[in-house]
């Protein structure tokens, strides 16, 4: 890409969309100090985590509850809906027909309910073993890391809805692309939230 | 009305265009998908002893970080100076508050054990 059209970090929707695009420099750049400090929050919960790591006191500790199948599956559909996020992006820089567009989100909206199905599943999962956050210090990081993470995919569903009805209210108008491309990075973040849990607290704990 | 005329002039540009940007997704999917795979499978089939294990789990998280910053994020050196100075400043806070916390809390757990 060349300097000049790189307004902001992100896709950019090019100067093909004119006043759209020149809108967009300020307000993503707005939101990409919102996801910095975010990026910061989850760096102290996870530090939380790993400090608590050995206050297990006799509870159950990584070994008895977690379980790395249903990890990686959830893994893999966070990675997925990253690809499709991906797609609906480019469906919306190159003007596809608004079909597709609501067809790649929809697909990422599944992709997201199906990891939160997953998760909670895990999550009860825990709980019949055990594994409840009273239980030890162990136990309350995991579950102010982990559900952390889920409550902010629980929003970016509810965020994706959202843009879905404006889009059936008003078209694809500024207010609309510049929320999709926000939703957008929002969504490649949370994946990136992920690789470190799935690193961190499943892999590291599961060694 | 502006678009379209711009969009006439450079068809077969937007067209390339189109296909470097989905391009570049398919190659952060599969890259990411690598190096999700690699480190499971290792921990999965128990090849190698613990700390070595640990090391290659943080360098493939790394590297996977990487990679959907660059792919799916969109992050280069061609930046604007000031959104790469806010991504590496977030990036220095993070390290120095979270290392420096483990540290922490790491060295006092050693010096004050707690009762078991």
């Amino acid at each position: 890409m060349n300097s000049p059209l790189v307004k902001h970090p992100g896709l950019n929707l090019g100067p093909s969309h004119g006043k759209d695009d020149e809108a967009a420099e300020t307000v993503m750049f707005g939101f990409w100090l919102f996801l910095m400090s975010d990026a910061i929050l989850f760096g102290m919960v996870f530090a939380t985590y790993v400090i608590s790591l050995n206050a297990t006191v006799g509870g159950p500790g990584p070994h008895d509850v977690y379980d790395i199948k249903s990890i990686f599956i959830e893994t893999l559909l966070l990675l997925i809906s990253s690809f499709t996020f991906g797609m609906a992006s480019l469906a919306l820089k190159y003007r596809h027909s608004t079909t597709r567009l609501l067809g790649w989100l929809g697909v990422t909206l599944l992709l997201g309910l199906g990891f939160l199905a997953l998760e909670l599943h895990d999550i009860l999962g825990m709980f019949a073993k055990g594994g409840v956050p009273n239980r030890s210090g162990f136990l309350s990081a995991f579950f102010d890391l982990v559900p952390l993470h889920g409550l902010h995919v629980s929003a970016g569903c509810l965020w994706l809805v959202c843009l879905v009805g404006q889009i059936a209210r008003f078209g694809i108008d500024r207010e609309v692309k510049l929320g999709i491309m926000r939703l957008a990075l929002f969504w490649h973040f949370l994946d990136i939230v992920w690789i470190a849990i799935f690193s961190v607290v499943y892999l590291a704990g599961l060694t | 009305m502006n678009t379209n005329i711009e969009n006439s002039i450079h068809p077969i540009a937007s067209k390339q265009e189109e296909r470097r940007d989905f391009r570049s997704y398919v190659w952060g999917f599969c890259l990411a998908l690598l190096l999700t795979m690699v480190p499971f499978a290792l921990v999965y089939w128990l090849a190698i002893p613990r700390f070595p294990l640990l090391i290659l789990i943080g360098v493939f998280a790394l590297a996977q970080i990487l990679v959907h910053f660059r792919f799916f994020l969109h992050i280069g050196f061609k930046q604007k100076r000031e959104d790469l100075l806010l991504i590496l400043f977030s990036a220095l806070l993070l390290t120095i508050m979270v290392a420096g916390t483990i540290w922490i809390m790491a060295s006092l757990a050693m010096r004050m054990p707690l009762p078991m």
